[in-house]
């Protein structure tokens, strides 16, 4: 019978939030195809990370001992290998920056298509991916040919697994091939004078300010409020404001009691940072901005028309 | 060293759009340089000017619009470009392995050490194309590379990677590599004037199916997309009507009551 495998996800020791999601999406998968789950470990603390993954509808667990950290090849030869031995159909992956350093690679390796950024999956006969595009201005349905896919799901979109499972865990020899790409080490980035993960209102801007010089707005706006600045990431990429002011997956998780987003379209990267907000405003001329999709407050309007006023509000 | 990057032009939305069968209407689509491919050019023509890089190519897989992208590359210092575009690949929607397969036989044209690109594409965001390649063509890669330095003697790419939640990855990659880049590696810089009228003189070669040694048959897509439609709104957004003075009035209001601005 054809199998699922998912493959985890750690890092500095610890087993990744996206890795459950991705057990979740992958359980589905495997009841819609009468399949079994089976779940691959890599690296790290493989013992410890399986006992972790035993959760509630997970078949097998192949713990694979090789290194400590994220080694694309180690992945992808170990992936490819047990998807081959356990017939899997389908490849389930966390759509993370480390996902996607070899997901893509893994695919072209197992002759198999790609379908990334998945935020839903239906199998019936083929395989149907619900993908988003145009900075998530429209969803679409992709269907896919062929009777084996690698597929990597969007963090947040699926429940972590919970529960206690019954899994058997299994070591598995893999040949991992010597590598011509090394990691050396691990970087904080960040860091600087305020702590935006502190602050219980930020004003947050985003590239509908357009102009560095324009920034005093926002800033004039954050004093009057008595709130932090943050930003998304073209504002930081552009050297407006320092790094530790970035707010998204890349960036700070911030979950303050308000959140005013100006001139920010909600690119899911940035919303990763944010949605957990308690109060999200958003101020945006485009009123199909995904923005608007997860604000509790709304104004479709220009930024330099609506931010003046407000400052005056509180003057 | 040669340095290929692979170059989009991407399709936006206007903020007012209709959707029309399973795409877009194309009159409310507007066409640009993918914002991670322009990071992929400055950091090559940037390896150009400091005597690394001896050729910098371009390659696009795109209709005949596609050149007016193109030539923005150009005229921020690519030297050349190459257009791969055929009949056959109009309308349908290409996979991962599809635009691998166009763009593996131009590798083997052009022999580059490095291959650059963005690290996704911002119309339909697969964020997969130059993995997949490095795969196919047995280049070493990295995904995600928010810092480059080549040292070319020593045959080696030292990058960061950009991992969640501010941490960077410190790899060394061997050369020849396919590196999809992060925005923020640099600070592309905008086409000057005397750029672009050079822009002008320089080559875009156009290449179809037959020129790349490529049928039909072989770049056929596994995709296909059934459906496309506006994401229903999950929220209970209250939108703030009227004009700026009483929106910011409301908003006032609303903000006060959460304690904002006591
Ligand atoms: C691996 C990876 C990691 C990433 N990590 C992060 C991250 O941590 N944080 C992050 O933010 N992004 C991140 N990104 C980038 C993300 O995909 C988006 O590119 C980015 O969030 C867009 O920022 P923005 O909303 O400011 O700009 P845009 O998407 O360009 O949006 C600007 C918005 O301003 C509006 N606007 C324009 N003019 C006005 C006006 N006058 N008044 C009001 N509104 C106006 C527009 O309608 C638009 O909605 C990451 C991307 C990748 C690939």
């Amino acid at each position: 019978m054809m199998s699922v495998l998912v493959a985890a996800e750690h890092r500095r020791g610890a087993l990744r939030d996206v890795t459950y999601e991705a057990i979740t999406a992958g359980r589905e998968l495997a009841d819609a195809r009468g399949a079994d789950l089976h779940v691959a470990v890599i690296g790290g603390d493989v013992d410890g990370f399986a006992e972790e993954l035993d959760r509630e509808g997970v078949d097998a667990i192949h713990a694979v001992d090789d290194g400590e950290e994220f080694d694309h090849n180690a992945y992808q030869a170990a992936v490819s290998t047990l998807a081959d031995r356990l017939d899997a159909g389908a490849v389930v992956l966390p759509n993370s920056v480390n996902g996607l350093d070899y997901a893509p690679a893994l695919a072209e390796d197992l002759g198999a298509p790609v379908v990334t950024d998945a935020v839903g999956i239906d199998y019936d006969d083929g395989l149907t991916v619900t993908r988003e595009m145009y900075g998530s201005k429209v969803e679409t349905t992709v269907d896919v040919a062929g009777d084996r896919f690698v597929i990597t799901v969007r963090g947040g979109e699926w429940a972590p697994a919970e529960g206690v499972g019954d899994a058997t865990v299994e070591t598995a020899e893999v040949d991992i091939p010597e590598s011509g790409a090394r990691v050396t080490g691990f970087e904080e980035v960040g860091g600087g004078d305020v702590d935006i993960a502190d602050a219980d209102v930020l004003v947050s801007v985003g590239r509908g300010i357009e102009e560095e010089e324009n920034l005093e707005l926002v800033e004039e706006l954050a004093d009057a409020l008595g709130a932090t600045l943050s930003a998304s990431r073209p504002i930081v990429d552009n050297g407006w404001l320092p790094k530790n002011r970035q707010v998204g997956q890349s960036g700070k998780v911030v979950t303050p009691d308000v959140y005013i987003a100006v001139g920010i379209s909600g690119a899911v990267q940035h919303v990763a940072g944010m949605k957990g907000s308690d109060t999200i405003v958003a101020i945006n001329t485009d009123p199909n901005a995904p923005i608007f999709d997860i604000a509790d407050y709304g104004i479709v309007g220009d930024l330099f028309d609506v931010v003046p006023e407000l400052i005056d509000e509180f003057a | 060293m040669k340095v290929l990057v692979t170059v989009k032009e991407v399709a936006e939305a206007d903020d007012d759009f209709a959707i029309e069968g399973t795409d877009i209407a194309e009159s409310d689509l507007e066409y640009d340089l993918n914002e991670w491919d322009d990071y992929a050019v400055e950091a090559a023509v940037q390896l150009a000017e400091a005597g690394i890089a001896d050729e910098v190519v371009t390659v696009t897989v795109g209709p005949e619009r596609a050149e007016e992208t193109i030539r923005m590359a150009l005229a921020k210092g690519a030297d050349r470009a190459v257009r791969v575009w055929d009949d056959a690949l109009a309308g349908g929607f290409a996979d991962v392995a599809s635009k691998v397969d166009l763009f593996e036989a131009v590798v083997e044209e052009e022999e580059p050490d490095l291959i650059l690109g963005g690290v996704q594409a911002a119309d339909t965001g697969f964020g997969a194309t130059g993995v997949a390649l490095a795969e196919r063509i047995g280049f070493e890669h990295a995904a995600v590379v928010n810092h480059l330095d080549v040292d070319a003697d020593a045959g080696v790419a030292h990058v960061h990677r950009e991992l969640e939640g501010g941490v960077e990855e410190l790899t060394d990659v061997d050369l020849p590599a396919v590196l999809t880049v992060q925005t923020g590696l640099n600070e592309p810089r905008y086409a000057s004037l005397r750029g672009i009228r050079q822009a002008q003189r320089k080559e875009i070669a156009p290449k179809d199916l037959s020129d790349l040694g490529l049928s039909a048959e072989e770049v056929e897509s596994a995709l296909t997309i059934t459906e496309m439609y506006e994401p229903e709104s999950e929220s209970d957004a209250e939108i703030i009507e009227g004009d700026a003075g009483e929106s910011a009035g409301r908003l006032a209001e609303v903000l006060r009551d959460k304690g904002v601005g006591a």
